[in-house]
């Protein structure tokens, strides 16, 4: 049981960690939103385009890493998987 | 004498007014649009606002007589993240329910220069965010593209575009808006970029 809780929050950890650098890698907050600029080609205007897309930031990589770091925690609480 | 002095100053003054055309800054291509930028200690902010309308009465002959008032609709303004939108037109900062439009009306322009089509000048005028109005002057940028609107509607309509960009700092503690706090996060400068054009069409 405690060796199943460690091995879930190693998962949660790694999985975190790869959205958040396949997604982006952002820094900032989590985005719903992407910007993106485009030119006008008569006025030469740059406009924003928006995509809704999400982007996971610094909060989504926080709340992977203390998910993963309370389960861990928890496992220290769980019965040891009696060897037959 | 007298009568055909003043016949001819009422068709020169007629004639100088209809040289300068109304150009309408609502944008159906989602072109027009100002960016924000607040760079605080901890936290930089930069947004979007494309909710953008107005006129502007524009003679490229006369730019100093310069006339208009150009309104960005409060709750046009984004953000990437859903929660900061939230909290930016929410009661507490820009408040967009009491106060749906930011304004800018022109009084005076000053230190025109033209070249070619384009001519930089100081804008002085009416600011308005939050409910509260200041006078303020910008630099500005005007691009007198004639005819090209037909270029823009792809033939449908011909007529004048006019491109206005401005880039100026402005503080929200001017203007109400949560002063002196939270400076760490949300800069006290905000930092804001419009750029738009605006349609004369001609029949």
């Amino acid at each position: 049981m405690r060796q199943l809780a460690r091995i879930l929050a190693a998962l949660i950890l790694a999985a975190t960690l790869i959205a958040w650098v396949l997604l982006g890698a952002h820094w900032g907050w989590s985005q719903t939103r992407v910007t993106t600029m485009q030119t006008d080609p008569i006025t030469e205007i740059q406009f924003p385009v928006y995509e809704d897309r999400f982007v996971p930031g610094v909060d989504f990589l926080g709340a992977g890493v203390v998910a993963a770091l309370a389960l861990f925690s928890i496992s220290f609480l769980l019965p040891k998987t009696q060897s037959k | 004498m007298k009568t055909t002095t003043l016949a001819l100053l009422t068709t020169a003054a007629l004639a100088l007014h209809a040289s300068a055309a109304s150009f309408d800054f609502k944008d159906p291509k989602g072109v027009n649009n100002v960016t924000f930028e607040l760079d605080a200690p901890l936290e930089s902010i930069n947004g979007t606002a494309n909710g953008v309308s107005g006129t502007v009465n524009f003679d490229p002959a006369n730019v100093a007589a310069t006339t208009g008032k150009i309104v960005v609709a409060t709750d046009s303004l984004s953000v990437p993240n859903p929660v900061m939108k939230e909290h930016l037109v929410g009661e507490k900062w820009l408040n967009a329910k009491a106060n749906p439009e930011i304004s800018f009306e022109v009084k005076k322009v000053s230190d025109v220069e033209t070249k070619d089509n384009v001519t930089e000048a100081d804008l002085t005028g009416t600011f308005t965010l939050n409910g509260v109005s200041k006078e303020i002057t910008v630099d500005a940028k005007f691009t007198y593209l004639p005819g090209k609107l037909a270029d823009r509607t792809g033939g449908k309509m011909a007529g004048d575009l006019l491109v206005i960009r401005a880039e100026f700092d402005i503080k929200r503690s001017d203007y109400n808006i949560q002063p002196g706090q939270n400076e760490d996060k949300v800069a006290n400068e905000i930092e804001l970029k419009l750029a738009i054009a605006g349609a004369a069409p001609k029949s």
